[in-house]
């Protein structure tokens, strides 16, 4: 994967968004550099699932201007991220089948497919579940066959949104070790969360969404130990914000 | 996808046990003659002397007259004479021959309300179910049994039609399901004798008048017409009147029995 | 009552005789409405998977003209297609009228909207589900469709047994336009039609019985294939 065809730095200019009369992202501008693990943190409706759907191309902001790499959004740009959501989506299969399944849809070959299978399922500890129908696992396992699947795609960045939100501490844990070895493999990856432990655990730098704006972006040693804006600092000290 | 599922209809269409090529015809006839029994009985004859097999598809007067003028029979075999001259006048149908005949009967519930038991003539017995006002289960759906009968009502200067308390009712249906609903209601109605004899489902009816020369009922066999309907499969159709006005057809005919009774009285005449 | 009870002991007895006639007319009931319920599920539920997950203008109104076509009447069903196989009509020339063929026709004709209907229901609901995930995999609303197809595979099971049901249970179509033709075109239903108008109750009844009975066991074996696929696959 050469650098010209990888699709970062990502640059975000004036991003807005609206629903009817609710508006979800107002004047959002960042730049994410090519490495790293970015949490998007905020309270609950501040608008970050909304931001993560924007830059995967499953919603389309009103105004504002994308370049991932100097492109604009669309399949191409698209077809090199990866995301898991909240909930784990699976198919009505076995573990290995899902994973496989998300790789012939990206149009990979059958020997490269089986090789990307074995290296996740291995890397995931999901070998000893291949063949188990997905939909049966604990709500931990499931959440991670959703990101070996994503994993497997070998994406330029993967999107996580609350992907822990409903799993035990020890399914937690087991995620968070996974994103932490992707992304010193390599892997940008961004992840949306409004739990500040996680955040400080997880974060390299922190993007503080507010009302739809941002009102923060630093590296996390310093959002966490001096928050510019009175919003983020209610958030870390896990007071209500004003 | 087209071709296979053009493919699939034709296979399964053949699963049925058809006889290849055109070695039969299509009968339209009437339900009455089926369910009578007769052509069980005789068309199995027929085949075993020609080899064609008849395809009958029964259904009332007036239906198996309309398949005919669209060309969706060969041949006809019912019972309304002035119908069937008159499809042959509309040059439908050619070779219309008389095949053989015979009667309908009145029959009611056993205890008679409108006392007509035992009489032999049938617009009398019909004043008598008027005056009474008996129930009356009516075929309504223009078959030669509902014309002989709407023919009787005006022999007897009654026009039933008039709404006049219910007991008269149209069902617009066969004769069996006729019989049923003359059976479930305990009334009166016409019915031809073959159909009467072979009905499993009498109840409380009996034969109550028979016997009036104007409950004669005569069946009538033609073809339709090729020039008008070139698909027609004349040449067999015609194999089938011929042996049905012939010595074996009529001596066949003549020959079944339900209960010991003999249905149908051969007396073929081609016009 | 006497009728019915008469009804049980002669369906046995037809059964257990091996009546020639009786097996002929239920094979036929079989192989028609088997195979006009197969027509109708490869037409019916790629449309239904279609309707369920594109989005085109008119869809609202396709979706419900498809539901109302659930309640198409058999006998009118049968009156458009004799119309159509009619010597007189369009495809005289095929002189299907008259023979199974015509009466699969009729009958797929008659199903293939409840199956299209039920499948898509079912697989409007799987598509909610897995919407955002397909499209974050790459997989637009075309791509999407046997994909659906499959997750759904066993609620698209009973939609086909629907379809069946109403299939092998009607009597207006198949009497219009098969004629009801001894050895060539009776089924169940117009057998039972048939005797029923020759006062036959006890026979036509039992013939019910029979037919119910036939009803019951595709069901009933369809069920079994169920919980095994679903017990060796994935629910």
């Amino acid at each position: 994967m050469s650098d010209r065809e990888r699709i970062l730095p990502l640059e975000v200019r004036g991003l807005g968004l609206a629903f009817g009369a609710r508006t979800a992202l107002e004047d959002v501008s960042f730049v994410l550099g090519a490495e790293g693990l970015t949490v998007v943190l905020g309270a609950n409706g501040a608008g970050k699932s909304v931001l993560l759907r924007v830059l995967h191309g499953l919603l389309a902001a009103d105004r504002g201007a994308i370049l991932w790499n100097g492109r604009p959004p669309g399949p191409p740009v698209w077809r090199r991220q990866a995301m898991v959501f909240q909930k784990p989506v699976l198919l009505r299969r076995s573990v290995a089948a899902n994973i496989s399944f998300a790789l012939a849809a990206r149009g990979l070959a059958r020997g490269e497919r089986r090789r990307r299978l074995e290296a996740v399922l291995e890397s995931c500890a999901l070998a000893h579940l291949a063949h188990l129908p997905a939909r049966r696992l604990s709500g931990g396992e499931q959440q991670r066959v959703a990101l070996a699947r994503a994993l497997a795609l070998e994406p330029d960045i993967l999107f996580l949104d609350e992907p822990t939100a409903s799993l035990d501490p020890a399914a937690t844990r087991a995620i968070e070790e996974l994103l932490l070895r992707s992304r010193t493999s390599g892997t940008r990856i961004v992840l949306v969360t409004h739990d500040v432990a996680q955040a400080r655990r997880l974060a390299e730098d922190v993007v503080f969404l507010h009302g739809g704006r941002v009102l923060e972006h630093a590296p996390a040693e310093r959002f966490f130990t001096r928050p510019q804006s009175e919003a983020a600092r209610a958030h870390v000290e896990g007071r209500l914000p004003p | 996808m087209i071709r296979l599922l053009a493919l699939l209809l034709l296979l399964a269409g053949n699963a049925a046990p058809a006889r290849a090529g055109e070695h039969f015809l299509i009968l339209q006839s009437t339900t009455s003659t089926q369910n009578s029994g007769l052509l069980d009985y005789l068309l199995p004859k027929f085949t075993a002397r020609t080899g064609i097999e008849v395809r009958v598809v029964a259904v009332g007067t007036g239906q198996a007259l309309e398949n005919a003028a669209n060309g969706d029979g060969d041949a006809l075999l019912v019972h309304a004479r002035e119908r069937e001259l008159a499809f042959v006048a509309a040059g439908q149908g050619i070779m219309r021959c008389d095949v053989m005949y015979n009667d309908f009967v009145i029959v009611g519930p056993k205890r008679d309300p409108a006392g007509i038991a035992g009489g032999r003539e049938a617009p009398a017995a019909l004043r008598k179910i008027a005056a009474a006002r008996a129930p009356f289960v009516s075929r309504g759906d223009n078959s030669g049994t509902h014309i002989k009968e709407l023919a009787l009502w005006r022999a007897a200067g009654i026009d039933p039609a008039r709404p006049e308390g219910g007991w008269y009712r149209e069902v617009g249906a066969g004769m069996g399901a006729t019989l049923n609903i003359a059976a479930g209601m305990d009334a009166y109605t016409l019915t031809d004798r073959a159909s009467w004899v072979t009905f499993a489902n009498k109840r409380n009816l009996v034969l109550l008048v028979e016997g009036d020369s104007r409950l004669f009922n005569q069946y009538g066999v033609m073809l339709v017409n090729p020039e008008r309907h070139p698909g027609v499969r004349f040449a067999a159709a015609k194999t089938f009147r011929d042996w049905l006005v012939g010595a074996e057809g009529q001596a066949r005919i003549a020959a079944y029995r339900v209960a010991g009774q003999q249905l149908f009285f051969p007396d073929a005449r081609c016009d | 009552m006497e009728d019915l009870g008469a009804a049980f002991a002669l369906a046995l007895e037809l059964l257990l005789a091996g009546d020639a006639e009786l097996w002929e007319i239920v094979r036929l009931s079989l192989a028609v409405s088997l195979t006009a319920v197969a027509i109708a599920c490869l037409l019916g539920m790629p449309l239904g998977a279609l309707l369920a997950s594109l989005r085109f203008p008119g869809r609202q109104a396709a979706i419900v003209l498809l539901n109302a076509l659930m309640g198409l009447p058999p006998v009118v069903v049968g009156l458009f297609v004799y119309i159509l196989l009619s010597s007189a009509g369009p495809l005289g020339a095929l002189r299907l009228l008259y023979t199974p063929t015509a009466m699969i026709l009729a009958q797929a004709i008659l199903v293939t909207p409840i199956v299209a209907a039920l499948a898509r229901e079912l697989l409007s609901g799987l598509q909610e589900e897995y919407a955002e995930q397909l499209r974050s995999l790459g997989i637009g609303p075309w791509r999407a469709i046997p994909t659906l197809l499959y997750e759904g595979r066993f609620g698209l099971l009973t939609a086909a047994l629907a379809g069946f049901g109403r299939a092998i249970a009607e009597v207006g179509a198949v009497m219009l336009v098969g004629g009801n033709i001894k050895h060539v075109t009776r089924v169940m239903t117009t057998a039972i039609a048939l005797e029923t108008s020759k006062g036959e109750i006890a026979l036509a009844l039992a013939l019910g019985l029979v037919l119910v009975g036939l009803a019951l066991l595709v069901t009933g074996a369809t069920a079994l294939l169920r919980g095994t696929a679903a017990r060796l696959s994935h629910v």
